[in-house]
């Protein structure tokens, strides 16, 4: 997809006019799309995403929900999120797919130190590159959705990665793949956006959803995983959805001022001392064994012309 | 508690002082025993490996630069954490070992004051009080005592990101660095100080000794306390026997060398 948008001609010497088939191919942005109104938690996607990432079924733990286990794990990219909400005596059964968002600015990217570990691509797809991590685990608490899992075994972190393998070949993403209600789709960002909306309006309109609506935050840049919720002003409902993600402040201070400023105060120190020595000099014991300037009169001499 | 970490001190500079020696010939004085020394060099090697290891994993511009010489991202990353054990180990142990003689006094309040004249050497001898450490070393033991609490604290966080809460483990990354910054500022001109600025410093780090001249002229305080002598009065005989040799008695006119 990246290949395509590379060899796509954006101007041409010494030709009239514009160039052809300028603007035809569409935005390569691409989107997940989840319903949340429509998923009925058969956890499809979670065996789909398993199976195709080729990870062995793990051990879970049962904590009286539905959910297979409490969150994502290092080999396990993909969970539904079980919570259960009670409005004016009504139960609501919350269901919403947990994975990677693929921010446009990624917390994970802006904390990895490590040259090469996670990359973003022009699609939006955010994939860590395991041969490149070194395991410091940055992207972890750099992560708003607490996302990134590390493997104690191999020292490096995983988490989704949109199936970039089969999105590379023209293919969905296996979760969409298996998704049986159509609660899940896969396209460009716009189109995604634009189904969520009419989706969200159709709420709103014809089911009593008054705060329906899209779960795109704008916080982050926006997500390449977009979501349809009932109530778009409460997202922590679904599994602790956070209405603001925020990449930490301390972050700016660490990446913007911390990392420049050691490097330019290295420098300067080392600067600094080389030209104390040659303009100030060091402090020899006294008094100093140095033999006499006047034994010849001319060097004595010449040696005072260089003072101003 | 003072009491007992000098015995602890007294104990090891013994213990250890047994496997080295030091050899003090006439006119010059011992500066640091064989215990200090070792801790010295093992303090300063374990510092340097957390040092590098650390700044490859903090800088992306010096990643690719510094993590080959570990064998790799994933090593340094995970020999850094050991490096820095190693080095607040040993230092826990220099910390015992000068604590004494780093203790705060209006001497030093003074050095802090006449910042300016050290720094642009405009006399001759330090001060007369100016005793084993002056206000300068001082400050740089105090900033690194600081700094390994800071160091220690936040990298724990760090190390142990599984068990402790997301956002401390972020700003555990800021406190280290800041505490990086603090050491690698007092570390270059820790450098300077003892080795170009200084000509006849860095041996007492490991032969142990240093003249009587280094002695009365960068800590004249120390000398009086080790010979019993006059300080101002060696150095002027010292003066006067030296322009003797020279064969002449006038001082170059001021200014003009």
């Amino acid at each position: 997809m990246s290949g395509e948008r590379l060899f796509q001609i954006q101007r041409i010497s010494g030709h009239p006019g514009t160039v052809p088939g300028y603007g035809t191919q569409r935005a390569v942005e691409v989107c997940k799309y989840v319903d949340v109104t429509t998923c009925i938690g058969c956890k499809a996607c979670e065996v789909a995403c398993v199976e195709w990432n080729d990870h062995p079924f793990r051990e879970t733990s049962f904590d009286n929900t539905y959910q297979t286990m409490p969150s994502t794990e290092w080999n396990y990219y993909n969970l539904i999120k079980f919570a259960e909400h009670e409005t004016n005596g009504n139960l609501m059964w919350l269901m919403r797919k947990d994975q990677c968002m693929h921010c446009a600015e990624p917390g994970c990217l802006a904390a990895c130190p490590a040259d090469g570990a996670i990359v973003q691509y022009q699609n939006g797809i955010v994939d860590f590159q395991q041969e490149n991590c070194i395991g410091c685990g940055y992207c972890i608490s750099g992560c708003p959705f607490d996302i990134p899992k590390f493997n104690m075994e191999t020292k490096k972190v995983y988490k989704c990665t949109l199936c970039s393998d089969r999105v590379g070949e023209g293919l969905e993403p296996a979760c969409i793949k298996a998704c049986p209600t159509g609660c899940l789709h896969f396209g460009t960002k716009d189109d995604m956006v634009s189904m969520a909306n009419a989706r969200a309006q159709q709420l709103k309109k014809y089911s009593g959803f008054a705060n329906a609506g899209v779960y795109d935050p704008q916080s982050i840049g926006g997500t390449h995983v977009v979501y349809v919720l009932h109530d778009i002003t409460q997202p922590e409902l679904y599994g602790g959805l956070p209405a603001n993600p925020q990449i930490p402040f301390s972050y700016g201070i660490w990446k913007w001022l911390a990392k420049p400023l050691a490097l330019i105060m290295a420098v300067l120190g080392i600067l600094a001392i080389i030209f104390h020595r040659i303009l100030i000099g060091p402090k020899v014991p006294q008094p100093e064994d140095v033999p006499p300037l006047t034994d010849h009169p001319d060097d004595g001499q010449a040696a005072r012309k260089e003072t101003p | 508690m003072s009491s007992a970490i000098d015995r602890f001190d007294e104990k090891m500079r013994r213990g250890i002082g047994r496997f080295g020696r030091t050899v003090v010939h006439k006119g010059e004085l011992l500066r640091h025993p064989v215990y200090t020394r070792i801790l010295h060099w093992l303090v300063a090697i374990s510092f340097v490996l957390a040092l590098l290891s650390g700044f490859a994993v903090f800088s992306p511009v010096l990643f690719p630069w510094i993590t080959p010489l570990f064998g790799g991202g994933p090593t340094a990353r995970f020999l850094h954490p050991w490096f820095s054990l190693a080095f607040v180990i040993f230092f826990f142990f220099q910390f015992l070992n000068w604590l004494h003689a780093m203790v705060w006094t209006d001497s030093d309040s003074r050095f802090m004051r006449r910042f300016k004249e050290y720094v642009t050497n405009s006399e001759t001898l330090e001060p007369e009080d100016t005793g084993f450490f002056n206000g300068g070393q001082k400050l740089y033991f105090w900033a690194i005592v600081v700094s390994v609490i800071l160091f220690l604290i936040s990298g724990l966080a760090m190390w142990f990101d599984n068990i402790i809460p997301g956002i401390l483990v972020a700003i555990s990354y800021v406190i280290h660095d800041i505490a990086a910054l603090i050491m690698l500022a007092g570390f270059i001109i820790h450098i300077y100080e003892s080795t170009a600025q200084q000509p006849g410093t860095f041996r007492s780090m490991i032969d142990g000794t240093v003249t009587a001249k280094w002695a009365w002229t960068h800590h004249p305080g120390w000398y009086r306390a080790m010979t019993g002598r006059d300080p101002r009065e060696d150095y002027e005989r010292a003066l006067r026997e030296t322009e003797r040799e020279r064969g002449r008695i006038e001082e170059p006119e001021a200014g003009k060398l």
